[in-house]
């Protein structure tokens, strides 16, 4: 009897991985914990361990495959007779994939001894990952002012725990790229002491879960200084780092902090959804004189786009983007939820509504004049957020347009949230958690 | 003897110089002064809000003052004021800014715990207890990481030294080697809470052990301790030698802040360390006893530093108001 080795998936948000390396050839026998192959995934290398007893029969992806679907069988295994009644040999894949993730994290390979700039990876249609822009964001930034340097948990010889600082220690050394240990109110105080001194620190939250333990220093240290000290002391620092619902990482690890920020003045908060908004805000986040809460998405980081800014370019901050002008509805979204408004507004036009999407992109200071001249024109709005609802961003938007666009509106402004419930781990609760295409259209039947 | 049972470790007093002494003097009677005056208007009315006041403690932010050269930073709680006035800033300014007024350090706008000079490399004030700490290390964090020698001094009380925040700051200035002086003012009161209530370790100069930190603790009213040690320390952290703790071991006269009845220790106790361990009477005892100035020289230092403060409360009384388009000002940085 012989069983299939699949791709494993390594993380939560792992959806492809490549294949660098097979440390076995058919025809091998491999034992039960052997490494049979390295992979590389989004977030680090890895090794595969077998589970299973018996002989190599088959490779199906070979050395240096990229891109492989997680699950996709890999190699076939002869197994030894006596394995053959064990059960997990022949549990379904799903099942597998919580056995599969015992695998070890292997350290990521030092690429050279000696700097050396990050290469440009230039492919021909200029095809950027949201990762890949935000690293280059910050490898440009951080040629153009030697002020500018990278501090957080794992940003240097891990290279990120999502990989999103890749590359960055070797070029710049590890006195711009600089290793934090697990103590978040301690390193983001001390970064907001190094830019009052002057210094412009990009802050890297593992992820903004972990924020929270900062959260005295972001609010009464960063955003109140420059105003407590009438204008005397600012703080130039941008703390950075995946927001929002990961996948399958219950409640303490998955959650939208767009609204909590929003709420403070003095600070910034910039949440992209593309790789080009993602570079060319983070360019301008980093060089603005403020503090700035800048909101990636973990779900969004492989995801490619066109990125046209290059070295002196940015993007303002401040300003939302018209991503489809429409006559009917206006639908307002920014970072992942942006994906469920356009394909909600796919699915509306074939029903013939002519939908206009705008993706917020910043969300303090709220670009008000391109939210409230669409509504002027279409005379209805839709907000969709992932947070909770309640004194939400949607929320805000509503409040502001029945304040400022009451006789422009033809119904009730619709907030698509996140339910108001603790993020369940469950991957059908958490579907439910989160806010859906269905949710939309639903919201816009509605009002139209 | 303050805190005799827990004095410090090192007594090399040394002798300060003549001129030395006269300007340890001035500067404590100066912050003395101020304080009384800011106590007094508070009452009557002028100034709002939380108000500490640094008497008794004149001697700590003085005798480091003396210790350092400019270009070094520092960084302190609430308790601000003494800090202000020692490091050069205007007592004018200062008490502007307690009235809430225009002129103030902070255009009116952050108050008795929030005023900061660029100028002078004061870096605040800061109202949260223990925020100081991690900030103050990031100061330190600048300057090595402009490679230049300036040492960065962090202040809090013993109160903020149970704050989680501080050992996670402990461990990165020593892991980098950062050149910062923690300096922990006990006052022997946390607000309200004694050390002996609040603090398993009440050697607070030995809470940087397990970082590899070391510390000591030094008579925070004999300014002549405070100068040894400062200079000492000052000169072994300038050098490469990281972080230090200098626990001064110090007093309050009145509460913690303005509201404050202090009914946690008995009058007798205030009046103990204020008759026999007053940092201001045992400078002003020496230069009698050494007969640098006659009591006379002494009591015309006191009536132009009388003077000054009287000028200061005068202008802030006069300063105007904030204009109201100052609401908005300042929350960017346009």
């Amino acid at each position: 009897m012989s069983t299939k080795i699949l791709m494993p998936a390594m993380s939560p948000s792992m959806k492809t991985g490549s294949l660098t390396k097979w440390l076995v050839k058919v025809g091998d026998t491999v034992n039960s914990g052997d490494i049979i192959a390295e992979i590389e995934t989004d977030k680090a290398g890895m090794e595969v361990e077998s589970m299973y007893d018996g002989v190599l029969s088959q490779i199906l992806v070979s050395e240096g495959t990229e891109d492989v679907e997680i699950k996709t069988p890999i190699a076939i295994i002869e197994l030894d007779s006596e394995t053959v009644s064990e059960p997990i040999a022949v549990l379904d894949t799903e099942e597998l994939k919580g056995k599969l993730f015992t695998n070890k994290v292997k350290p990521v390979k030092k690429v050279a001894a000696n700097k050396k700039v990050i290469k440009k990876s230039l492919p021909d249609d200029n095809q950027f990952s949201v990762r890949e822009a935000l690293r280059d964001a910050m490898a440009e930034e951080m040629r153009l002012d030697k002020d500018v340097f990278v501090i957080g948990e794992e940003v240097a010889e891990y290279q990120g725990a999502y990989k999103v600082t890749q590359g960055l220690l070797d070029e710049f050394g590890k006195d711009r790229v600089i290793d934090t240990p697990i103590t978040e109110n301690g390193f983001a105080g001390i970064s907001i002491g190094a830019s009052f001194a002057g210094l412009k620190p990009i802050v890297e939250f593992m992820t903004f879960n972990f924020a929270l333990q900062a959260m005295d220093h972001i609010i009464n240290s960063a955003a109140k200084t420059l105003y407590m000290g009438g204008g005397q002391i600012n703080s130039q620092i941008v703390f950075r780092g995946p927001n929002g619902a990961a996948a399958r990482v219950g409640a303490q690890h998955s959650q939208d902090f767009s609204a909590w920020f929003s709420h403070i003045p003095g600070l910034i908060v910039i949440a992209p959804y593309t790789a080009n908004d993602s570079k060319g805000l983070l360019k301008a986040a980093i060089r603005n004189p403020n503090p700035v809460i800048f909101l990636e998405n973990e779900i969004l980081y492989n995801d490619k786009g066109v990125v046209d800014i290059t070295d002196q370019d940015i993007i303002e901050i401040g300003k939302a983007n018209i991503v489809k002008t429409g006559d009917d509805i206006t639908i307002i979204s920014f970072s992942i939820c942006m994906k469920l408004a356009i394909e909600a507004s796919e699915i509306l036009s074939n029903e013939g509504i002519d939908v206009e999407i705008i993706d917020l992109r910043t969300l303090k200071p709220l670009d008000k004049d391109t939210i409230i001249n669409s509504v002027k024109k279409t005379n209805k709005c839709i907000v969709v957020e992932q947070g909770w609802s309640q004194s939400g961003v949607a929320s805000e938007i509503s409040a502001i347009l029945m304040e400022e666009a009451f006789d422009y509106l033809d119904g009730p402004v619709c907030r698509v949230s996140g339910k108001d419930v603790p993020m369940p781990y469950a991957e059908n609760l958490e579907k439910l958690a989160l806010p859906t295409v269905e949710d939309i259209l639903n919201a816009v039947k509605k009002i139209i | 003897m303050l805190n005799s049972k827990k004095k410090s470790k090192k007594i090399n007093k040394i002798h300060l110089t003549n001129s030395d002494e006269v300007s340890a003097y001035t500067e404590m009677l100066k912050i003395r002064r101020f304080e009384e005056k800011a106590g007094q208007l508070y009452g009557m009315g002028k100034i709002g809000g939380f108000c500490h006041l640094y008497i008794g403690q004149e001697a700590v932010v003085v005798g480091l003052q003396m210790s350092i050269e400019k270009g070094d930073q520092l960084i302190t709680t609430y308790r601000d004021h003494g800090h202000m006035i020692a490091c050069g800033m205007d007592p004018k300014g200062v008490m502007a800014e307690l009235f809430g007024k225009s002129d103030g350090y902070s255009k009116g706008k952050g108050g008795s715990m929030h005023m900061f000079s660029k100028e002078m490399n004061f870096y605040g004030g800061h109202g949260i207890v223990g925020a100081s700490v991690p900030l103050g290390t990031g100061l330190a964090f600048a300057n090595k990481y402009r490679k230049n020698d300036r040492v960065a001094l962090t202040y809090f009380g013993d109160g903020a030294a149970n704050q989680g925040q501080v050992y996670e700051s402990f461990n990165m200035a020593k892991l980098w080697n950062l050149p910062c002086i923690y300096i922990i003012e006990n006052n022997r009161y946390a607000m309200g809470t004694s050390i002996q209530r609040s603090s398993a370790q009440s050697d607070l100069s030995q809470r940087g052990i397990s970082f590899g930190i070391e510390g000591e603790q030094v008579d925070g009213m004999d300014i002549s301790a405070v100068v040894e040690a400062g200079k000492r320390i000052v000169d072994r952290t300038r050098n490469g030698g990281g972080p230090y703790i200098l626990e001064m071991l110090t007093y309050r006269y009145r509460g913690h802040s303005m509201s404050d009845p202090a009914q946690y220790r008995t009058r007798d106790e205030v009046n103990e360390v204020r008759d026999h361990s007053d940092p201001i009477e045992s400078v002003k005892n020496r230069i009698l006893k050494k007969k640098i100035l006659s009591e006379v020289a002494l009591k015309d230092i006191d009536s132009v530093i009388k003077k000054q403060i009287l000028d200061a409360a005068v202008f802030a009384e006069n300063s105007p108001l904030p204009e109201e388009v100052e609401l908005w000002n300042d929350v960017y940085v346009k």
